[in-house]
């Protein structure tokens, strides 16, 4: 599934009628959703610049609000943990589970984990660790990734559910009903929020003020992964912090409205520091991974706005290059637009070297952004990075000097459309071209191109020049 | 009142007849149109590309021959004028003189039906189409500069304009530049998507304001044997339809 270049799985996904069909039907109901969610508010443009004023601030200062963060986690009786890069960050959950000799650990949904890939190494020290999202259960029991930020398993169809819960419970006759399907998780998981030595869980947003940690779920798993195992690890980008509780109330709302569409999730929930004298639940102990992983030279680079992302999606779903190809072409934690920008910004250009290229700067992304972040202006500026270190092919640099040259020289553009149209002489069928060498071959492969024109519009221009006054 | 076509390179070269047709709407509003001669490519291509040092050599260009007019600029672009109006300055952002400079033709730039409607006040077109329309939003007129009304506007002014909106109207078709020849699966399997929402539409007609959407339409739906018509909005407002 992840092998190969970005082009040669996009040239399988598309073929794919069942995976468009599916990411076709998702894409459209989160759109809608966001559409109309937002739609109600009664500034919705000014919430959203409130949120992209606050995003843009907590990067401004992130060294001060992060001080302030550790130190409010630290007095609500919480231990707080820098992690430089994703084996550091590992690493610290990993010692934490030995220390309390777990041997479940129950998870609720967290993309930083997917990013570092915790659960291998948890396992490789001999941990379980289960899923308990519902999505991310779906793709822990297929061993894929998520193919969406906050719908991990969009691509999955109900058959595929049945079949896969099968295996996993013994389940026989699952019928085609999502109610009777979430029950089954419930049956199969319930009893591993009770039998967990640990709970993981990331963070949405951290409220730096009173060291909250916010998570939002609709499936209340969040609430169980936090609440019941003896400890709770939550690990966070180093970028999720919200100031105050009053940045929150901006934040929130542009999130569930933008993710799912909904005015609130069905639960948030809200955890500052263990268990308290007096508290009838929570966990012992309390652990908060603050996890850098290459975030802090995002920060200090002209792509430092990406850090301002809230995670909701919105970007893969008004992406029609996501809509076409789905998360899995992406190869990447994170897909669509967002994802395209930050994973050669976080792996290095080498790694995702095709995903910049990946949009036809439609801007529908920033459209949809609540918080504005202006992603095809990244995506053009990382291509430009490309450029600049010779990344791109030599035919293709060589044609855009010559580009460049014409431009400059009418003389020389005029001199050279004759040259084109001698040259599509041969190629040229009722004034259409349907097929060219390469590079003009991806274009002709599907669609006819246009021939040059016999007479342009600046050679037919003379002629023009003095309207007649008919 | 004067105005300098910037008639952009798909337009000169593979669509003269939709320069032709702006020419002739522009007239018929009672505008006096120049043709500054030396113009060549705003240098989009070199840009979306990431070859920004060729497309400032475009740029500097272009800035060279529209600062020697000082009218409005008018182009039948929307992808072509957002180019200059907002990646210009930006592409001279460590150049202050040459960044002035960009601002200042930046703010003389005007995509046909937004300069229509906004500037000229247009209301009655004068125009005669019979058919079943349908309009493809592009994604840099109508996201990029904001511009979704003026051509919708201009389109039901025609007499005989039989408008429907198709789904999405909005939703890119895949051209995207060098996008669609170097994501060629992509980019035509988002042009099979439009395709869908125009035939859903039962419209005959397909009108737009980029040739080079309309490029990627029309290319895809010759292929497949079924074409309908499809027109530049400027060929329908100038009654120029029959080529």
């Amino acid at each position: 599934m992840t092998t190969g270049t970005f082009t040669e799985r996009a040239t399988t996904a598309v073929q794919d009628t069942q995976l468009r069909d599916a990411l076709a039907r998702a894409t459209v109901h989160f759109v809608d959703g966001r559409l109309t969610a937002m739609g109600e508010l009664p500034d919705p443009d000014g919430l959203r610049d409130r949120g992209r004023a606050i995003r843009r601030e907590v990067l401004e200062n992130l060294d001060e609000h992060l001080a302030t963060l550790a130190d409010a986690v630290e007095a609500a009786g919480g231990h707080v943990h820098w992690a430089l890069d994703g084996d550091e960050a590992c690493r610290i959950v990993g010692q934490i589970a030995e220390q309390h000799g777990v041997e479940l650990a129950v998870k609720a949904k967290s993309m930083t984990s997917e990013e570092i890939e915790l659960n291998h190494v948890l396992e490789a020290q001999g941990v379980s660790v289960v899923e308990t999202d519902l999505g991310e259960w779906i793709i822990q029991l297929a061993g894929e990734r998520p193919s969406h930020i906050i719908a991990p398993a969009v691509h999955k169809t109900i058959e595929d559910v049945i079949e896969l819960f099968k295996t996993a419970t013994g389940e026989e006759g699952l019928p085609a009903e999502i109610p009777a399907l979430t029950a089954v998780a419930r049956r199969a998981l319930r009893q591993r929020f009770v039998e967990a030595g640990l709970g993981i869980s990331g963070v949405n947003f951290a409220v730096a003020e009173t060291g909250t940690v916010i998570l939002v779920t609709n499936e209340g798993n969040g609430r169980f992964v936090t609440s019941l195992p003896p400890v709770h690890v939550a690990i966070m980008g180093l970028e999720k912090v919200a100031p105050t509780w009053d940045d929150l109330t901006v934040l929130l709302p542009l999130l569930t409205r933008s993710a799912t569409g909904q005015r609130m999730s069905s639960y948030v929930t809200a955890v500052t520091g263990p268990r308290r004298a007096g508290d009838i639940d929570g966990p012992q102990e309390f652990h908060l991974v603050i996890m850098d992983n290459g975030r802090s030279d995002i920060l200090d680079s002209k792509y430092r706005e990406s850090l301002a992302c809230i995670r909701c999606g919105a970007c893969l779903n008004v992406c029609p290059v996501y809509g076409e190809v789905g998360g899995h072409t992406y190869a990447s934690t994170y897909p669509g637009p967002i994802g395209s920008v930050i994973t050669p910004l976080l792996e290095g250009a080498e790694s995702a070297s095709e995903l910049p290229w990946a949009s036809s700067l439609c801007g529908a992304c920033l459209d949809a952004c609540p918080v504005r972040i202006d992603l095809p202006r990244m995506l053009i500026e990382l291509r430009d990075e490309q450029v600049a270190r010779g990344m791109t092919p030599r035919s293709e640099s060589w044609a855009f000097r010559w580009f460049g040259r014409l431009t400059r020289h009418r003389f020389l553009y005029s001199l050279a459309v004759r040259v084109g149209r001698l040259l599509q002489r041969p190629l040229t069928r009722d004034d259409r071209i349907t097929s060219a060498p390469p590079p003009l071959s991806g274009w002709t492969q599907y669609r006819d191109f246009p021939a040059l024109a016999g007479r342009s519009f600046s050679e037919r221009w003379e002629e023009m020049e003095k309207p007649s006054h008919d | 009142m004067k105005v300098s076509l910037f008639v952009t390179c798909l337009v000169d070269l593979f669509f003269p007849e939709v320069g032709e047709a702006t020419v002739k709407v522009l007239r018929e509003h009672g505008v006096e149109v120049d043709f500054p001669r030396g113009q060549t490519c705003c240098g989009q291509p070199a840009f979306n590309s990431g070859y920004w040092d060729d497309a400032r050599a475009a740029a500097r260009h272009f800035l060279d021959v529209f600062e020697a007019t000082d009218d409005y600029i008018v182009t039948p672009s929307g992808s072509c004028a957002l180019m200059v109006k907002q990646e210009y300055p930006h592409l001279f952002e460590n150049e202050p003189e040459t960044k002035a400079r960009a601002v200042a033709v930046a703010q003389r730039v005007h995509e046909l039906s937004s300069f229509l409607i906004d500037v000229l006040g247009v209301e009655e077109v004068g125009a005669r189409y019979e058919g079943r329309v349908t309009y493809h939003a592009s994604c840099h007129l109508s996201r990029g500069l904001g511009v979704t009304e003026p051509p919708r506007r201009l389109l039901q002014a025609v007499d005989g304009v039989e408008y429907v909106e198709m789904e999405d109207a909005g939703r890119c078709c895949g051209f995207g530049g060098t996008f669609a020849v170097k994501m060629a699966d992509v980019s035509n399997a988002m042009g099979e998507d439009k395709i869908a929402n125009i035939r859903a539409t039962e419209a005959d007609t397909l009108v737009g304001c980029d040739a080079g959407c309309l490029m990627q339409i029309t290319g895809a739906m010759r292929r497949s044997g079924r074409p309908i018509k499809a027109y530049h909005l400027a060929q329908i407002l100038a009654g120029e339809t029959e080529s």
